[in-house]
């Protein structure tokens, strides 16, 4: 089985805590779906001390909490904020956004190398939200992370995979390593190709944070990557261009 | 003193951060950085701030 520095997850289930409708529903989502992991982050406090009801609510769901450094365009606003996140959070986890593009929020996969190995030489354990590029995955091993997450779409886009080829040829370069799909999942069917294609976890948030159900559509999910995980390790059919009869033919009945 | 705390200038009277996030009423768990240094709670008390440091206060919030 494999682990997460480490950590064996109960599932392949990873949640977004942002874009709730309330603390409640969030709370449901995760409640119902079982879903192991949350991912959190940091903001400005403010006079209502909004950060410590929140940091309450996290506390409850009793799932292992991945800190992100979402937003971050620099590798210095990156480190800080990781090193902020640590002492908060109270775990080594943290989730490495190093965002490269405004419109798409695609990595900018140079500064989260160099951002990775500083971490790393500083004892986190890092999550690297990357390209699906297997030099830069390369790149990111050799810098002593674990652990893959390449997207399968932007940010909240709910695209799905948009690059199986290059993700396929991801999962196949890098058997040993922990890959997870992280960002734009829309639609159980997208989470569990994911796991059919070998993939070890999704992480989403948008897809079940705005779903008009949110805690159905975490079970939804939570359905889907197990599903889809079952049939990776089931071995499946290759697709072929023309039917083949599944029913014997011999010891049919002679009726014409 | 004038120093910006989470990007608004503000004038007050702390001399170090651990007595900044007492005057401002933050209190819980929170994590700090000066001039885009992080400073750990343990150095809050030791670190003394100059005018013109800008402050970031943080706390835990909903993240993807």
């Amino acid at each position: 089985m494999k682990t997460y520095y480490g950590t064996e997850l109960p599932n392949p289930l990873m949640l977004g805590t942002a874009q709730y409708p309330s603390p409640a529903i969030l709370e449901q989502a995760f409640r119902e779906s079982g879903a192991g992991v949350a991912t959190v982050s940091l903001r400005r406090e403010g006079a209502g001390g909004t950060g410590q009801t929140f940091w309450q609510v996290i506390q409850e769901l009793g799932v292992q909490i991945l800190p992100n450094t979402a937003g971050c365009h620099t590798v210095k606003e990156a480190v800080t904020t990781a090193q902020m996140a640590r002492e908060v959070f109270g775990t080594r986890w943290v989730k490495l956004e190093l965002i490269g593009h405004t419109d798409s929020l695609q990595p900018d996969v140079f500064q989260l190398v160099e951002a990775a190995r500083i971490l790393i030489d500083e004892g986190f354990e890092v999550f690297p939200y990357t390209t699906e590029d297997l030099i830069v995955a390369e790149h990111l091993l050799g810098a002593g992370c674990e652990v893959l997450m390449p997207w399968g779409a932007p940010i909240g886009s709910g695209r799905g995979l948009t690059n199986e080829y290059a993700l396929r040829a991801m999962r196949a370069e890098f058997p040993e390593v922990p890959l997870v799909i992280d960002a734009g999942i829309g639609l159980p069917s997208h989470a569990a190709r994911a796991m059919e294609l070998g993939f070890d976890a999704v992480l989403l948030n948008t897809a079940v944070a705005r779903a008009g159900d949110p805690a159905a559509m975490a079970r939804a999910m939570m359905g889907a990557v197990e599903a889809g995980k079952l049939a990776h390790e089931a071995d499946p059919i290759e697709a072929r261009d023309m039917a083949e009869a599944s029913t014997p033919v011999i010891g049919k009945a002679f009726l014409s | 003193m004038k120093i910006v705390v989470n990007g608004e200038p503000r004038a007050v009277t702390a001399a170090t951060l651990s007595q900044l996030l007492v005057e401002l009423g933050f209190s819980g768990r929170v994590a700090t950085a000066v001039n885009e240094d992080f400073v750990a709670a343990s150095l809050r008390e030791q670190h003394r701030l100059n005018a013109g440091d800008r402050v970031e206060i943080l706390a835990p919030m909903q993240g993807g």
